[in-house]
């Protein structure tokens, strides 16, 4: 073997004056990254294998460890930066594409960031929530043109609905990119907050039926683990197109991750790589989506909703029309920013749009068709926080879906790394001896926590600006005001710019 | 009797409760540094993480109800409070003849390497009224203490 001309990219301190040589470092790094030396009696580390996902850091009982990125500098080049550097030492060593996990990480603009809510004063009174009640109940899923009412009873059954307590959902994460363990946490934090958790193209483990009232079950390209029972078990079905991460691009779960359970799960050979293909092989037009979606349909005597999600790309209003059109209930919009267990680089950073423009483009285009009403818009893809909600929801989506913020709450510490298995925190890997490490009962209740929390915040929002339901915000852009944005930014937005 | 009783499910293998065992019962049990750093024999645990990766458990001296150990001891030391249950050497006592390591069916008793020449099993962390410092520092709450007999 020649000589590699990677550096390392993190610099790992120990204090000796804090360090007793416990090991607890040794044995949590899957990397290697800390080595027990025999000879020597105490620990020592390796700066190449670390990953910064700083299980160490978190579980040495001394505070002795801290992470740094590395020093070592490449000469100063505005326009060849280290990771450029290095990304090409990579490839020249291995000839191969670059794989990496979670969502974009590069310094595109985040619009979240550039809106501003209002809030009541003088004119119009502001509202307590601890005092007065607020409704964030939330129903997803195709509304009637006009509600018939004869003897007080309505005349025709309403479509099938989605009922949420909050409108936030934890997003699709496949059993098999994520562990069982992370599943579970997700599914019972689900329950218990009253909303949705998403399967992912990665079926449904038998242990997760008793959850099915609080699970969205997906059909993807691969149509792994779709059966009867799989589409009957859940409220709603949601038909996978595409996602934020890798738009256009279908998935790979490699076969070392294909263990027993998953095979069983996926309904595939053990140790079998699980393709789904890029596109749906019977899809290639918005005709074919109708007949996807009304099988489905079919399939669960119309009593659930079906959706379909999309990573939101250029043209997307357009897109999201004729999904309407095809006859989904609920469209899922996946902006660029959105993770992933395995992403090619080049795709997950350069492909895909920010999901706030592709939003309000959407909900302006079904709106002005008239046809806003057939569809709820649930978007996701990087959102951070409860006021990221509340300006997603007044720019037109009825709910959002997390799923980087549900496993950071879960103990993830985005280091990119999902794609190699060697999950520290017992998220992203299917290791039992990793799996172990993320108790669900402690994860159900952390990932519920933050969907309380974020309750309590959005309540608190409301209040300020005066509203006591969500569904008064829904669609009202008039509650936000765009900063630093351009004219064309701001049109596309829908709002004014702040001081108008 | 409330016991330790390890979900070996959610044992990290961590052995952060060896650690912290071994620093409640020494010379510092108040600073870690210290106790592992500062005094001369470095301490031990009295629990021990069982491992077969990827199976690992926490064990301890399960305060048997018909604990062999005191019936063993050939000096008394090795006593069963008759009100909270907990099986407690008492070092004063102990001579050192090893019979309770011989009897004790979990292999939960080991030699004190303090220096003295005493048996050392784990003793609920008793004097701290509390819970046990195993059950307090475990990251995944593998480890509970409680009435019930878990997992029977």
């Amino acid at each position: 073997m020649t000589l590699s001309l990677s550096t390392p990219d993190f610099l790992i301190e120990r204090n000796r004056d804090r360090c007793i040589n416990c090991r607890v470092c040794v044995r949590q790094c899957a990397n290697e990254a800390h080595i027990w030396d025999e000879e020597e009696q105490r620990v020592k580390s390796d700066d190449a294998l670390c990953v910064d996902c700083q299980r160490c850091v978190t579980l040495c009982p001394t505070h002795a460890l801290t992470i740094r990125k590395y020093p070592l500098e490449f000469r100063e080049n505005a326009n060849w930066s280290a990771n450029a550097i290095k990304a090409i030492y990579k490839q020249a060593e291995s000839g191969g594409i670059l794989l990496t996990g979670m969502g974009n990480d590069q310094p595109y603009p985040i619009f979240w960031d550039h809106l501003l809510l209002n809030a009541s004063q003088v004119t119009n009174p502001s509202i307590d929530p601890l005092r007065e009640p607020m409704e964030l109940k939330t129903f997803l899923g195709r509304k009637p043109e006009k509600l018939m009412m004869r003897d007080g009873k309505l005349v025709e059954d309403m479509p099938p609905q989605l009922e949420l307590e909050v409108p936030i959902m934890f997003s699709a994460m496949s059993y098999g990119s994520i562990s069982l363990n992370a599943i579970k946490s997700l599914a019972a934090a689900a329950e218990k907050t009253g909303i949705m958790y998403n399967t992912g193209e990665g079926g449904l483990h038998k242990d997760l039926y008793k959850y099915g009232k609080n699970t969205i079950v997906q059909v993807a390209s691969g149509r792994f683990g779709v059966h009867p029972q799989y589409l009957e078990a859940g409220a709603a079905i949601e038909i996978k197109i595409g996602q934020g991460a890798k738009p256009g691009i279908g998935g790979h779960l490699p076969g070392e991750k294909v263990g027993l359970e998953v095979s069983q799960t996926r309904m595939i050979p053990e140790g079998t790589d699980a393709i789904s293909p890029a596109p749906h092989h019977d899809i290639y037009s918005i005709e074919d989506l109708r007949q996807l979606i009304y099988s489905l349909k079919e399939a669960t005597q119309y009593r659930k909703p079906v959706g379909v999600k999309i990573a939101a790309v250029h043209n997307i209003a357009a897109i999201a029309s004729g999904i309407a059109r095809a006859g989904a209930d609920i469209i899922a919009i996946d902006g660029f920013r959105g993770g992933t267990g395995a992403a090619p680089l080049r795709t997950r950073d350069n492909v895909g749009l920010p999901i706030e423009l592709a939003l309000a483009a959407v909900d302006s285009r079904l709106r002005e068709e008239g046809i806003r009403n057939q569809v709820s818009l649930v978007i996701g893809g990087s959102i951070r926080n409860s006021a990221d909600i509340v300006k997603a929801i007044a720019l037109g989506a009825d709910a959002v879906y997390i799923g980087t913020a549900a496993l950071i709450s879960l103990g993830c510490h985005l280091c990119q790394k999902c794609n190699t298995g060697k999950c520290n925190w017992g998220i992203a890997t299917q290791n039992p001896q990793l799996v172990k490490r993320l108790n669900p009962e402690i994860g159900a209740e952390r990932a519920a926590n933050l969907i309380s929390a974020w309750e309590h915040e959005i309540k608190e929002l409301l209040g300020g600006m005066g509203i006591n339901a969500i569904e008064s915000l829904r669609g009202n852009r008039l509650m936000l005001r765009g900063i630093g944005l351009s004219d064309r930014e701001l049109s596309i937005l829908g709002v004014m710019a702040a001081g108008e | 009797m409330k016991r330790v009783y390890a979900r070996e499910e959610f044992c990290a293998g961590c052995k952060l409760c060896e650690v912290h065992c071994a620093v409640a019962h020494s010379e510092y049990p108040d600073d870690i540094i210290k106790a592992f750093l500062k005094q001369k024999v470095k301490p031990t645990p009295r629990v021990l993480v069982e491992e077969n990766q990827p199976i690992s458990f926490a064990l301890q001296c399960r305060h048997c109800d018909d604990a062999p150990c005191t019936k063993a001891c050939i000096s008394g030391a090795m006593q069963k409070d008759p009100l909270t249950g907990v099986v407690i050497n008492d070092e004063s006592r102990c001579v050192g003849c090893w019979t309770c390591i011989l009897v004790c069916p979990f292999g939960a008793v080991q030699r004190d390497a303090g220096g003295h020449k005493v048996a050392s099993k784990c003793d609920l962390c008793s004097t701290n009224g509390g819970l046990p410092v195993c059950v307090q520092n475990c990251p995944n709450d593998a480890l509970v203490f409680t009435d019930e007999l878990w997992g029977r």
